[in-house]
C-alpha cells in the first residue's frame, strides 16, 4: 500500500485508498459516492453522458477540461479537482446559470444526457471559450442527445454567459497546489498494481522493470479494455505525471511531441505546422477524448484505423522509442509491422513523435472519410504530401489508414507520381496504382470497393484543391456557404 | 433573478410554452432514473447469457460451474419459469428463456444473479454451451425465398390499381431498400424488483407499457396481475424501444426476486442492449406508378417486405401501419398494397417512432421524384398536384380524409422557405460545379392518429384534490422525455384554474391506474389528457354543486378563474372552496376515463376508419454532396408542422426538431450492419452513428402552423406530435436523391437506398454516371 489518491471535490480534499486501479470515475461516483447525476450511456467515451470536468494545475494556472468519467480510471484524479453536475449547485440551492439557460431554452427532454451536456458547457465556460455555433458544436461533438436535435442545447450554450466563478479560480489554484503530489502514486490492490512515476527516468525504469505492464496515457483506448472487454490489467504504469513527456518542443525544423501530450494540447502547435493537422485533430473523437487521449498513444497502439498515423507518415514523422536509458528513432511507417504488431521491444515505450515542418510549396492534404463527420472512426484516412517543382512531382509521400492491416504508405502510387507532371492525367493514372498498394477489406465502416474508390478520388481531390478549382469538399462549411 | 423556469411554473394555461416539468431536475442531475435509486440491502445483480448463434439447437447447456462461481446466488433457465414461459405481446411465440432452440444471436439463454454485476458477468462467461447449428434466415430475401412469415401476407386494395397503371400514359417502377434503426435511447434497459409479502412484487421498469409488463410478469411467474405493481417515474428515452422490449429484463429480475426472495436489478450495458433488443424494421419496397402528362397519379402498387426477426412482437401492427402510409399525403385513385412480414433469425424488430409509417412513406416519395423527372417538372409541383384535398379524399383503406390541410401547409412553406428561388440557385450551382452537387426537396407528412388495434384507444387517470388545495395527478401515460406529464398537468391546472405548481406529477403505477395502454402511437396527451380532464370534470362538478348549495346560487354562477372561484356574490380562493368542501364531506378524488370515439376497422378487409384524425407537416431540406467521396451535409432545413392548437408549443417544437433529427439519422448515418453469421457489428456508438450536434444545420427554421386546429374534439383541439415529425426527414433523403440525380441532369432515377451513407451516395452517383455514359 502506498499513499492514497488525493483529489478535490466540491472544495474538499478526498482521499481514496485501497481501490482497484482500473475503477472508473463513473463507477466511483455512481456506486461508491452515490453521486448519480453522472450517467452511463455507452461506457466507451462516445456519448458523453458521463462527462465530468477536471481542474488541473498547469504552470500555476488551472486548466479545465471535460472528460469521460466512464473510461477515466480513479488514480487519474490524483492531484486534480473533480467537478460533477452536483458541484454546480449554488450556495443558496439555486441553479447555475448554465443550468438556467438549459431550462429556459428547453434543452432537456428525457434528461439522461443532460448532465453531460451541462458539464461540457461548464468546461467550455470556465475555459472562456467562444460561444459561436461552430465552436459550440466542436465542444459538444462528444455529447450525444437522442431527443432534442441539439438546437435548444446550442441555444443554451450561446445564452449561458460568462463564468460566474472566475474569481474563485485563483483560490482553486492554491487548493490544487496544496495537493500536488511530492511522491509518486504507487499502490497495489488485490494483486493489481498502479504506478505513476513523476520523472522520465523513473517511468523508463518502471516500464523496463515491468515489460508486461500496460502503459496508460489518456485511457481512451485502454479504458475500453476494461469497460468493454472486461480485462483485468495486472500492472498499469501511467505516463500522465511525467512532466518531461508532457511537452511539445519546437526544434526549428520540426516539432517534438512528447508521449504525454494530449490531442487537445497538440491541436494548435500542429495546426501551426500545417492547418490540415488542426482540421484533422478537431475531428478526432469528441473533445472529451481529445482532452485525455494522446497523439503518441494513437500511434503506439498500432490501430489500422488510427487517425493520426497516415497524416504523420505523409509528413515524414519520426518516432522516438526509449528503453531505460537508451533511445532509438525510426521512420513512423516502419513502426507498424503487421496487424496488432508494432516494432516496440519488451520494456520499450514511445517517448515522442517528431513531426517536420511542411514546406509551404508542398501539396499537403489530410482527408478523413467517415459515416458521420464529427466524432467518428475513419473508414479511410489519407495523408498526402507531394513536392511539386516547375510543374513536376519531385517526391511524394502518401499514406492511408483503413486500407490495410496497418497504416501504410502507397509506394506504387508514389512511384507513379514521382517525376511526372502534376496534372489530372498523372493523378488519375497514379490513382489506378492504389489498387496495387492496397486490398482493403469490407467491414461495418465501409466496403472494400468504397474504400478503394474513395481513396482514388481523394488523390484527385488533392490535385483539384492544389489546382485551386471551385470548392470540392462538401463538409467544408465555409466553402459551401460562400456559394 | 427570476428565470424562465420560475416564471413559467406559475402559469397554468394550456397552449403556453412551459418548460418540461423535470427540466430543473434534469439539468441538476437530481432527476432519478431507475439505476439512480438507492440500492436496497441484499440486492442481486443480473447478467444475461446470450446465444452466440443465429439459429441452433442447444445440445448442451452446462451451468454447473456458473452456479459455483464466486458470488453467484441463482442461475435461471427456461426450467425455472413457473408460469407460462412466454413474453410475446400479441402472439405466444417469444419465450422468456428458450427451451432447446435459439433463434437469434443475442437471445437471452440464461441469467445469472450474483452479489455484484462483475461477479454475475464473470460467472456467465463460465457456461459450457454446445450448439448444433440450424440453417439461419438472416435477410428479407432469404426469408422470402423460404416463405418464412410471421403471418399471411396482407393486401389492401382501392379499385383496380394494376389496370389503372396499365392504362396510364406513363408508368415507372422502382425498388427501394430501407435500413432499420436502433433506438439508441441514452438510458439502456433497466429494471429493479423488490419482493413484498404474499409473493407480491414491486417492479421499477424503464417501460412505456407498465400494464403489459405487469401482465406478462404475472403470467410468467404464475401470479395474478394484482400481485404485481409496476412503477415508472421517467425513462431516459424510449422511442418505442421500451414498449415491449423492456419486458424481458423486468421479467428476469422479477423471476430472480421470486426465486430468491431478494431484490434484483438488471441493467444492460450499451453493447448488450443493442445486440439483444429489437429495432426499427428494415424494408424492401417495390413500387409501380401510372400517371398522366400532368403528373397526376392514375394508380399505384406497392409490395412491401419487412424483416420482423424471430418473433411477431408488434410486427403485425407495424406492417399494417406501413400499408396505411404508402399513400403518405397523396390521394391514389387506385391502389394495391401488398405486405409481407418475414420471420428471420435476427432480433425481433419492434416499435420505433412512426411504427412502420416512415418505411411505408418512402416509396411514394421516390415515385414523386421519378414522375417529376420523367416529365421535366419540379417534384414539388407533382407533389402538390397529388395531395389529399387537391386530388381526392379517399384513402386506400376506405377512410375519407376530411381534415386535409397539407396543401395549405406545403404552399405556405414553399413561400417561407423561398423554395422556388432556391431551386433555381441549386440548379445554377449544379450547372457550374462538377464535384459538389446540391439538392433540395420539400416533402409532406400525413400521419394517422390512433392505435390501429382499436381496444388500445382508451386511457385512465386518477386525480386527488387534497384538503389544502394541492392536487395530485396520476394517469396511465409514461414519461420518456416527450413532455406528456407537463401537458397533462397543464390540462388539470386549466380545469381548476390554479397555478401549475399546485399540480403534483407522480410516477406512473399500475396500482393507481389499471389496464392502461402503452404510451405509444403519439397518443399520450390525446388519451391521457382527456382522461385527466374527465377526472377533473367529476371533481369540479361536485365542487360546483357544493358551492351552489353553500352560497345559494345557480350552478352556472359558479366560475373558476385564476384569481379564485366566484359563486354568485361570493368570491373565495380555490383552496378555501376545497377546504369547505372537505368539511362538508364532498369527495375530492376521482378517476377519469376516455375512449377515442368514431374509429373502427375491419382488418380482414383492410377497410374502415382506423384513424380519428391526421397530423400534417412539411419540411424543406437542402443538402450538398461530394461526388468524389459521397460525403454530404444538410445545409438548411425549414419546417412547418401542424400541432393543432398546441397544448405546449415549446414541448411540441422540441418533439418536431428532435423527431426530424432522429429521422435524419435513420436516413443518413445510422447503419445497422449484420454479418453473415447474423451478428450485429454496429452495437455501440463507436460504430453506430446517430446525429451529433454538428449535423444540425445552423439554418434550421421551425414553425408551428398557425392555422392549426384539430377538427375533432381532442384535448383542447391539439394534435398528436410524437411521431409525425420524424417523417419530415424524408425531405433530407429526397434532397440527397435530387443531388445525386443532378449529376446527369435528372435524366436517370438514382438507385440510392437508405441509409444514404457516404458510401451509398458515391455508389449511386457512379451508377447514374455509368448509365448516363451508356445512354449517351
Amino acid at each position: 500500500m502506498g499513499r492514497p489518491i488525493r483529489f478535490l471535490l466540491d472544495g474538499e480534499v478526498r482521499e481514496l485508498a485501497d481501490v482497484d486501479p482500473t475503477l472508473t470515475v463513473l463507477n466511483l461516483l455512481r456506486y461508491d459516492l452515490r453521486r448519480t447525476g453522472t450517467k452511463e450511456g455507452c461506457a466507451e467515451g462516445d456519448c458523453g453522458a458521463c462527462t465530468v470536468v477536471l481542474g488541473e494545475l498547469q504552470g500555476g494556472r488551472v486548466r479545465f477540461r471535460a472528460v469521460n468519467a466512464c473510461i477515466l480510471f480513479a488514480p487519474m484524479l490524483d492531484g486534480r479537482a473533480l467537478f460533477t453536475v452536483e458541484s454546480l449547485k449554488r450556495g443558496d440551492g439555486a441553479l447555475h446559470p448554465i443550468q438556467r439557460a438549459m431550462v429556459a431554452n428547453h434543452g432537456s427532454q428525457c434528461g439522461f444526457c443532460t448532465p453531460g451536456f451541462v458539464m461540457s458547457l461548464y468546461a467550455h465556460q470556465r475555459a472562456e471559450a467562444a460561444t459561436d455555433s461552430q465552436t459550440l458544436k466542436d465542444a459538444l461533438a462528444g455529447n450525444l442527445c437522442r431527443c432534442t436535435g441539439y438546437g435548444p442545447i446550442l441555444a443554451a450554450g450561446q445564452a449561458m454567459g460568462l463564468d460566474p466563478d472566475a474569481r474563485l479560480t485563483d483560490a482553486l489554484a492554491v487548493e490544487l497546489a496544496a495537493i500536488q503530489p511530492v511522491e509518486s502514486l504507487e499502490f497495489e490492490h488485490r494483486g493489481r498494481r498502479f504506478l505513476a512515476p513523476r520523472t522520465l527516468a523513473g517511468f523508463a525504469a518502471a516500464v523496463e522493470a515491468n515489460p508486461d505492464a500496460t502503459i496508460l496515457a489518456g485511457g481512451t483506448d485502454v479504458g475500453l479494455w476494461v469497460t468493454k472487454q472486461h480485462r483485468a490489467l495486472p500492472t498499469v504504469i501511467s505516463i500522465n505525471e511525467v512532466a518531461e513527456l508532457r511537452r511539445i518542443d519546437d526544434l526549428g525544423e520540426s516539432l517534438r511531441v512528447g508521449a504525454g501530450v494530449r490531442y487537445a494540447e497538440a491541436v494548435e502547435p500542429l495546426a501551426d505546422l500545417h492547418p490540415e493537422f488542426g482540421a484533422l485533430l478537431r475531428r478526432l473523437g469528441g473533445l472529451q477524448v481529445r482532452n485525455l487521449g494522446t497523439v503518441c498513444g494513437n500511434v503506439a497502439n498500432g490501430s489500422p484505423i488510427g487517425d493520426t498515423p497516415p497524416a504523420l507518415i505523409a509528413a515524414g514523422a519520426t518516432l522516438v522509442l526509449r528503453k531505460g536509458q537508451t533511445t532509438r528513432s525510426l521512420p513512423l511507417e516502419d513502426y507498424f509491422l503487421a496487424y496488432g504488431k508494432q516494432d516496440r521491444r519488451l520494456g520499450e515505450f514511445v517517448e515522442a513523435v517528431i513531426v517536420p515542418r511542411i514546406a509551404s510549396s508542398r501539396v499537403f492534404r489530410i482527408y478523413k472519410l467517415s459515416k458521420r463527420f464529427d466524432q467518428d472512426i475513419s473508414a479511410v484516412c489519407a495523408g498526402i504530401s507531394v513536392g511539386v517543382a516547375d510543374g513536376r512531382v519531385t517526391d511524394a509521400r502518401i499514406a492511408f489508414g483503413g486500407m490495410a492491416a496497418t497504416p501504410k504508405r502507397a509506394l506504387a502510387t508514389e512511384a507513379a507520381l514521382t517525376g511526372k507532371s502534376w496534372t489530372e492525367a498523372t493523378v488519375r493514372a497514379a490513382a489506378e496504382a492504389l489498387a496495387q498498394d492496397f486490398q482493403p477489406i469490407d467491414d461495418m465502416r465501409a466496403s472494400a470497393a468504397y474504400r478503394l474508390k474513395a481513396a482514388q478520388n481523394l488523390l484527385l481531390r488533392a490535385w483539384l484543391e492544389s489546382a485551386g478549382a471551385a470548392p470540392v469538399r462538401a463538409l467544408d462549411a465555409k466553402a459551401v456557404a460562400r456559394a | 433573478m427570476p428565470d424562465a423556469g420560475d416564471a413559467l411554473r406559475t402559469l397554468s394555461a394550456v397552449h403556453s410554452a412551459i418548460a418540461h416539468d423535470s427540466a430543473e431536475k434534469h439539468v441538476s442531475g437530481e432527476a432519478l432514473y431507475i439505476d439512480d435509486l438507492p440500492e436496497p440491502a441484499g440486492l442481486l445483480h443480473l447478467f444475461v447469457g446470450q446465444s452466440t448463434r443465429a439459429h441452433a439447437r442447444v445440445t448442451r447447456l452446462d451451468l454447473s460451474v456458473v452456479r459455483g462461481a464466486p458470488g453467484v446466488v441463482c442461475v435461471l433457465t427456461a426450467a425455472d419459469v413457473p408460469g407460462k414461459n412466454d413474453i410475446g405481446p400479441v402472439q405466444n411465440d417469444e419465450p422468456l428463456l428458450p427451451e432447446g432452440v435459439v433463434r437469434f444471436v443475442g437471445q437471452p439463454l440464461f441469467a445469472v444473479a450474483a452479489e455484484s454485476l462483475p461477479k454475475a458477468r464473470a460467472a456467465a462467461a463460465l457456461a459450457v454451451i454446445e450448439y448444433e447449428d440450424l440453417p439461419p434466415l438472416l435477410t428479407i430475401e432469404a426469408a422470402q425465398a423460404a416463405n418464412s412469415l410471421i403471418e399471411d401476407s396482407q393486401t389492401m386494395r382501392l379499385g383496380d390499381a394494376r389496370a389503372a397503371i396499365a392504362a396510364a400514359p406513363h408508368t415507372i417502377s422502382g425498388r427501394l431498400v430501407i435500413g432499420g434503426q436502433d433506438h439508441f435511447y441514452l438510458e439502456g434497459q433497466v429494471a429493479l424488483v423488490i419482493p413484498g409479502e404474499d409473493g407480491d412484487l414491486h417492479v421499477w421498469s424503464s417501460t412505456q407499457h407498465p400494464t403489459e409488463t405487469q401482465h406478462l410478469i404475472a403470467r410468467c411467474l404464475g401470479l395474478s396481475d394484482h400481485s404485481v405493481v409496476v412503477e415508472i417515474r421517467r425513462m431516459g428515452g424510449a422511442f418505442g424501444g421500451k414498449e415491449t422490449q423492456s419486458v424481458q429484463y423486468a421479467a428476469l429480475a422479477a423471476l430472480t426476486a421470486q426465486k430468491t426472495g431478494r431484490p434484483a436489478k438488471i441493467r444492460l450495458d450499451r453493447d448488450d442492449d443493442m445486440v439483444m433488443t429489437g429495432k426499427r424494421h428494415a424494408f424492401i419496397a417495390n413500387w409501380q406508378v401510372g400517371f398522366g402528362d400532368d403528373g397526376r397519379l392514375a394508380g399505384a402498387a406497392f409490395d412491401l417486405a419487412s424483416r420482423c426477426g424471430h418473433s411477431a412482437d408488434l410486427s403485425i401492427a407495424i406492417n399494417d401501419r406501413a400499408m396505411f402510409h404508402c399513400d403518405n399525403a397523396y390521394a391514389l385513385p387506385a391502389a394495391q398494397i401488398v405486405s409481407h412480414r418475414l420471420r428471420t433469425n435476427t432480433v425481433s424488430d419492434t416499435a420505433f417512432r412512426g411504427f412502420g409509417g416512415p418505411q411505408g412513406m418512402m416509396a411514394i416519395e421516390r415515385a414523386m421524384e421519378a414522375i417529376a423527372w420523367r416529365l421535366g417538372k419540379d417534384p414539388l409541383d407533382v407533389r402538390l398536384a397529388n395531395l389529399y384535398g387537391v386530388a381526392g379524399d379517399r384513402t386506400p383503406y376506405g377512410q375519407t380524409v376530411t381534415d386535409a390541410v397539407i396543401f395549405e401547409i406545403m404552399t405556405e412553406l414553399e413561400a417561407s422557405s423561398d423554395y422556388r428561388a432556391r431551386r433555381q440557385a441549386v440548379a445554377a450551382w449544379n450547372a457550374e460545379n462538377t464535384i459538389l452537387k446540391r439538392g433540395i426537396s420539400l416533402t409532406p407528412v400525413k400521419f394517422g392518429i390512433s392505435f390501429t388495434a382499436n381496444h388500445l384507444n382508451q386511457a385512465g387517470a386518477l386525480v386527488h384534490v387534497y384538503a389544502d388545495g394541492s392536487i395530485q395527478l396520476n394517469h396511465g401515460g409514461t414519461e420518456m422525455g416527450q413532455g406528456l406529464n407537463i401537458k397533462v398537468a397543464q390540462v388539470v391546472a386549466h380545469e381548476f384554474q390554479v397555478p401549475l405548481d399546485r399540480v403534483k406529477i407522480t410516477a406512473t403505477r399500475t396500482d393507481k391506474v389499471p389496464n392502461t395502454s402503452a404510451t405509444a402511437a403519439s397518443s399520450g396527451s390525446d388519451l391521457n389528457g382527456m382522461a385527466a380532464q374527465a377526472a377533473c370534470h367529476v371533481i369540479k362538478q361536485r365542487l360546483i354543486d357544493f358551492a351552489a348549495r353553500e352560497f345559494d346560487c345557480a350552478p352556472t354562477a359558479v366560475v373558476f378563474a385564476p384569481d379564485g372561484v366566484t359563486a354568485g356574490e361570493t368570491r373565495l380562493s380555490f383552496t378555501e372552496l376545497v377546504r369547505r368542501a372537505y368539511f362538508n364531506r364532498i369527495s375530492l378524488s376521482s378517476t377519469g376515463f376516455y375512449r377515442t370515439p368514431e374509429i373502427h376497422y375491419d382488418r380482414a378487409k383492410h377497410h374502415g376508419r382506423p384513424f380519428y384524425y391526421f397530423a400534417y407537416g412539411a419540411a424543406c431540406s437542402e443538402v450538398v454532396i461530394d461526388t468524389l467521396t459521397g460525403e454530404n451535409k444538410v445545409t438548411r432545413v425549414d419546417i412547418l408542422h401542424d400541432c393543432g392548437r398546441s397544448l405546449n408549443p415549446a414541448v411540441d417544437a422540441g418533439q418536431i426538431e428532435g423527431g426530424f433529427i432522429q429521422g435524419m439519422g435513420w436516413l443518413t448515418t445510422e447503419e445497422l450492419v449484420f454479418d453473415d453469421l447474423g451478428r450485429l457489428r454496429t452495437h455501440a456508438p463507436s460504430t453506430y452513428k446517430i446525429p451529433a450536434a454538428g449535423d444540425r444545420p445552423d439554418a434550421f427554421n421551425l414553425s408551428l402552423w398557425q392555422g392549426g386546429e384539430n377538427r375533432e374534439a381532442t384535448i383542447h383541439r391539439s394534435k398528436a406530435v410524437g411521431e409525425p415529425p420524424l417523417m419530415l426527414a424524408i425531405s433530407v433523403f429526397s434532397a440527397l436523391t435530387d443531388a445525386v440525380a443532378s449529376v446527369a441532369d435528372h435524366r436517370f432515377l438514382p438507385s440510392l437506398d437508405a441509409p444514404a451513407t457516404p458510401e451509398r451516395i458515391l455508389m449511386a452517383v457512379d451508377d447514374v454516371r455509368r448509365r448516363a455514359e451508356a445512354g449517351a
